[in-house]
Order: structure tokens, then C-alpha cells, then sequence
């Protein structure tokens, strides 16, 4: 199969890729796909707690060119964004960017579903330390 | 020496023809173009003497008898005859055939045919190596098996069954044995009477052979077996299989046969050689790779490795310069890896981290070290961006994670 440019770009120049402290209440990180159907993304953005603006994002992931390509894009698309804006990012999206052909149109998916388990965490952590009460952080306005 | 790319090191899926074999094909195009089944003037009497020949040479191949071959388009065609047309055969003796989970589809989707024609068919499970367990063929066996059908080397991870074993308790019971010898005939020593084996399948394009043209073995005596034929007409091949004879591809076949008898000695020799050569640079440069199979019972020239927490697909992606294959098939909803891995029971995580290298009559030291070193530098830096190294080296076990898959899967 052939891959488009812009996925052998993303692969063989992935962006973004590495780890953020799980424990920083400000990280969310999203671990989806399992091992056993070939893909397991990691993704975690970063969110500047007075902003809501995601500063940094970072991705791991097993899988196959396009699942590289697809996580390694939405951690490009993610900084600079705020929350809701990243929870706007639909798979299409990635399909049209990286010219994905229908038999890689799951990577995509999985990419979008690693935004949203890494923003669901973010969200989780910043309303459990809420009722800790124990919030030094304001939450995101956006 | 510069290596040449890209490498071929996918011997399993098709060779090139030996310039030997092509030469001795070339006249067959256009000076001695006639049809064998011509009886009343030259033109067919040289096809005729042209294909004698030949099935004397694929004969010695496997020390059979040149009337027990008959020639096909290829070893698909070979299995399909060999047990749908035993099965039609022999259907009043028994409807119970027994083959093996990791088999060629042409042999396994055969039998699925069978299965809606009324058959019942055991598959057999294999062994952590590879290997089916003769007990539990034994086991499987019933007074209403007509036949077993087990390949004698697999084309995923090279693991060589044991035939002889097998061809004696099929004939203590009284069972037809056929075998796909696809990869190993023309690779290792293969004879039909040693083996006691009554069919078997071969191809000539997996040793150095054009495609096209494959032979199924069938014993005269000791059992005389009969076969309805699959294809019907002008009664070529002993009435087993009607159609005009592809002369061309046939003398490339005997020349690819007669290559192999008189150089598999020197060409295993080499091969495995290469092969533990390219294992021993992997296992060098890389920890936690496995070898999927039996490493006593396989054909020299294979090697399967599973690269854990590394996809295949994005290895082949970065070793694009090299021409060889994963049990990783990233290319559906299902994602489903190999099944010859998957019944190992290596686990699909280590099927979808898998490559085979098939080498070959033309495979090169440098070739080797040069997959060996890209390889390792590929695997290196995919482990660096996969979740599951991390995990791993963090101390998580694998197996004992809940994955979160979403049901899309």
C-alpha cells in the first residue's frame, strides 16, 4: 500500500513524541487501543491552568504508519488550542490531512479518541482537586 | 561491496527463475511450440519428449515414479485436486478429512468447501513450536477419515512437520496422507517413499521455477489412488486433469527441479549459514525478540521473529529498501494478525510485532548484515515511541492490563 507524503513525513519525523508527568495535575493523558489489534496510542496535553490554553503535547504510540501519523498530527494540532477547541478536532479532519485510504480511516478514530481520553483525564483531575478544595489552579474558562 | 537495493529477502513468497531455467525455456516459446497431446507429426512429439523429461526430473526431485506426476498451473490447483478430488473419490468409505490450523488457505478454505458439501473436518491444533502432536492426530483419527492432510513446511514460520511420522500412522490405518511440500520441495530432502507419503503438492515458482506450472504427486502403488478430476475435458494427465499442457512453464519446471537435487546440499549449507547470521546480528544489537516456531525442526532458509512492542506494518515502513513480509495486517476494522502465529499461542500483541525473512539462492552476507543493522536502528526507534516499551519498562505486565478499546475493534 502506498502511504501518502504526508504520512511517511509524520512517520519518519514524528512531532512531539515523548512523555509528561502522568502525576502533574495539569497533564491529561489518554492510553487507548490495545496491543492485541496491532495500535495503543499514548497522548497527553499539557494545560496552562490560568488560560486553558494546551501549551505542550506529547504522544507515544504502537501501531501501524498511519496510527503514527494520525497521533503525531493531533499533538501539533492540540498546542495552542484551548479544551473545547481540541475536543472539536474530529477524525475526519485527520483523514483529509493525511490523505488516509478507508482500510487506515481507524487510526484516525483512535487518534480522536486518544484526544478525548486525555482531556476527559485533564477534566477529571482538575475536578477532583476542586472538591479537595485543595485548588490552587483556576479552572480553564474556555 | 556496496549492497544493491532494494533486497529481495522474500524467498517464501516467489523466487526469481534461475537464467539457467530460462534459458533452457526459451526455445519452447518459439521453435518447439506444439502441443504435447499432438500424436501424428513433430511439432507435438518434441512437446511430448520436452515434458517427459521434465517429469522425469521433478520425479527424482522427489524420488517418485514420472508417472505419478501430474502437472497443474501451480500448487493451489494441486491441493484442490489432491483433496477435493480424494474426497469425491473416496466418498463412500468415509466424509472425514483431518488437516492442520496452520495451513495454506488453499488447503484450509478447500476443506471449509467440503464442510458445506457434508464433510466433517478436524483441524488440528499445533504445539507451542509449531508442530501438530501425533497423539492428538492419532486421536482424531476415526474408522469414517479417508484422509490427512498436513503440509511439510510452513510458508509463515518455515517449521517443518513430521511427515515421516505422520505417512506411517496414516498408513497403518489404512488413510490417504496428502502434504503441501510447496516450500520445502527443492529446500530440503523430500522423498515420497522415505516419507510415505501418497500426494503431494509442489510449486515451481518457489524454487527458481516460473509461475504458473506446479505438479501434485499421486502414488500408483501401494495404494493405487484415484482422484476425481476437479477440471474436466480432453483427459490430459492421466484423466486427472484435462487441459492443454503448459510446455514452456513444465521444461522450467524439470530444469528448476534438476537445479535443485544437484545443488541443495551446497545451497542449505550456505543458506542456514546466513540465516543463523542474520538471527545472531539481531540478537545482538536487540533484547526481547523471539523466534515464532520450532529453531530444530524449519526449513534453513527461514526466519520469523517477533520485535515485541514494535507494530510490524511501521517496521516494513522503515525498512522500505527491503523486500520482506509481517503477520501484522493492518488493513481492516479487524486488524486481524496471522493465524499461523495466532495458534502458536504467542499472543496476537507478538503476531502483529512479527517479520518473515525468506532467504534465498541469491541472498548475500552483505545483504544480510545490511537488514540486520537497519532493523535493529528501526526497532530501536520505534521501541522509543512505543506506549508498550514504556509500560513495560516500567515494570507494568502487559497481559494483566485492561485496554481501553472503545468496542471498535
Amino acid at each position: 500500500m502506498a502511504y501518502s507524503t504526508k504520512v511517511i513525513d509524520h512517520y519518519e519525523n514524528p512531532r512531539n513524541v515523548g512523555s509528561l508527568p502522568k502525576e502533574d495535575p495539569n497533564v491529561g493523558t489518554g492510553l487507548v487501543g490495545a496491543p492485541e489489534c496491532g495500535d495503543v496510542m499514548k497522548l497527553q496535553v499539557k494545560v496552562n491552568p490560568s488560560t486553558g490554553v494546551i501549551d505542550d503535547a506529547k504522544f507515544k504510540t504502537f501501531g501501524c504508519g498511519s496510527a503514527i501519523a494520525s497521533s503525531s498530527l493531533a499533538t501539533e494540532w492540540l498546542k495552542g488550542k484551548t479544551v473545547d477547541e481540541a475536543l472539536a478536532i474530529k477524525n475526519t479532519d485527520i483523514v483529509t490531512e493525511l490523505s488516509l485510504p478507508p482500510v487506515k480511516i481507524h487510526c484516525s478514530v483512535l487518534a480522536e479518541d486518544a484526544i478525548k481520553a486525555a482531556i476527559a483525564d485533564y477534566k477529571k483531575k482538575q475536578d477532583s482537586s476542586a472538591e479537595k478544595g485543595a485548588d490552587t489552579h483556576a479552572q480553564p474558562t474556555a | 561491496m556496496a549492497v544493491k537495493l532494494p533486497i529481495y529477502m522474500d524467498y517464501h513468497a516467489t523466487t526469481p527463475v534461475d537464467p539457467r531455467v530460462v534459458e533452457a525455456m526459451l526455445p519452447y516459446f518459439t521453435q518447439h511450440f506444439g502441443n504435447a497431446a499432438s500424436r501424428n507429426h513433430p511439432f507435438g512429439w518434441e512437446a511430448e519428449e520436452a515434458v517427459d523429461k521434465a517429469r522425469k526430473q521433478v520425479a527424482d526431485l522427489i524420488g517418485a515414479n514420472a508417472k505419478e506426476i501430474v502437472f497443474t498451473s501451480g500448487a493451489t490447483e494441486s491441493d484442490n485436486l489432491a483433496i477435493k478430488g480424494a474426497a469425491e473419490m473416496y466418498r463412500e468409505k468415509g466424509n472425514h478429512i483431518i488437516t492442520c490450523v496452520t495451513e495454506h488457505k488453499a488447503v484450509i478454505d478447500t476443506c471449509k468447501r467440503l464442510e458445506k458439501d457434508g464433510y466433517r473436518v478436524t483441524y488440528l491444533p499445533v504445539q507451542k513450536d509449531g508442530r501438530i502432536s501425533l497423539d492428538g492426530l492419532r486421536a482424531a483419527i476415526s474408522d469414517k477419515t479417508i484422509l490427512i492432510s498436513i503440509m511439510t513446511a510452513n510458508n509463515e514460520i518455515g517449521v517443518i512437520q513430521p511427515i515421516a511420522e505422520i505417512g506411517a500412522i496414516a498408513k497403518e490405518k489404512g488413510i490417504l496422507f496428502h502434504t503441501d511440500a510447496v516450500q520445502a520441495v527443492g529446500k530440503i530432502p523430500f522423498n515420497v517413499n522415505d516419507l510415505k507419503v501418497d500426494m503431494a503438492s509442489i510449486s515451481a515458482h518457489k524454487m527458481y521455477g516460473p509461475k504458473g506450472v506446479g505438479a501434485l504427486y499421486v502414488r500408483r502403488r501401494n495404494p493405487r489412488v484415484l482422484l476425481a478430476p476437479q477440471i474436466d475435458g480432453g483427459g490430459h494427465e492421466r484423466g486427472m486433469r484435462s487441459g492443454t499442457l503448459n510446455v514452456t512453464g513444465i521444461v522450467g519446471f524439470g530444469k528448476a527441479a534438476e537445479l535443485c537435487r544437484l545443488e541443495m546440499v551446497a545451497d542449505t549449507a550456505r543458506l542456514s549459514a546466513l540465516r543463523d547470521r542474520l538471527n545472531a546480528r539481531l540478537h545482538k544489537g536487540l533484547d526481547e525478540i523471539y523466534i515464532n516456531g520450532s529453531t530444530e525442526h524449519r526449513l534453513p532458509h527461514n526466519l520469523n521473529i517477533s520485535f515485541a512492542y514494535v507494530e510490524g506494518e511501521s517496521l516494513l515502513m522503515g525498512i522500505n529498501d527491503v523486500a520482506v513480509s509481517s503477520g501484522s495486517a493492518c488493513t481492516s476494522a479487524s486488524l486481524e494478525p496471522s493465524y499461523v502465529l495466532k495458534a502458536l499461542g504467542a499472543g496476537d500483541d507478538l503476531a502483529h510485532s512479527s517479520i518473515r525473512f525468506g532467504l534465498g539462492r541469491w541472498s548475500t552476507e552483505e545483504e544480510v548484515d545490511y537488514v540486520a543493522d537497519k532493523l535493529t536502528n528501526v526497532v530501536t526507534r520505534l521501541r522509543e515511541m512505543s506506549p508498550l516499551y514504556e509500560l513495560a519498562k516500567e515494570g507494568v505486565d502487559l497481559s494483566t492490563m485492561q485496554w481501553q478499546t472503545e468496542g471498535q475493534h
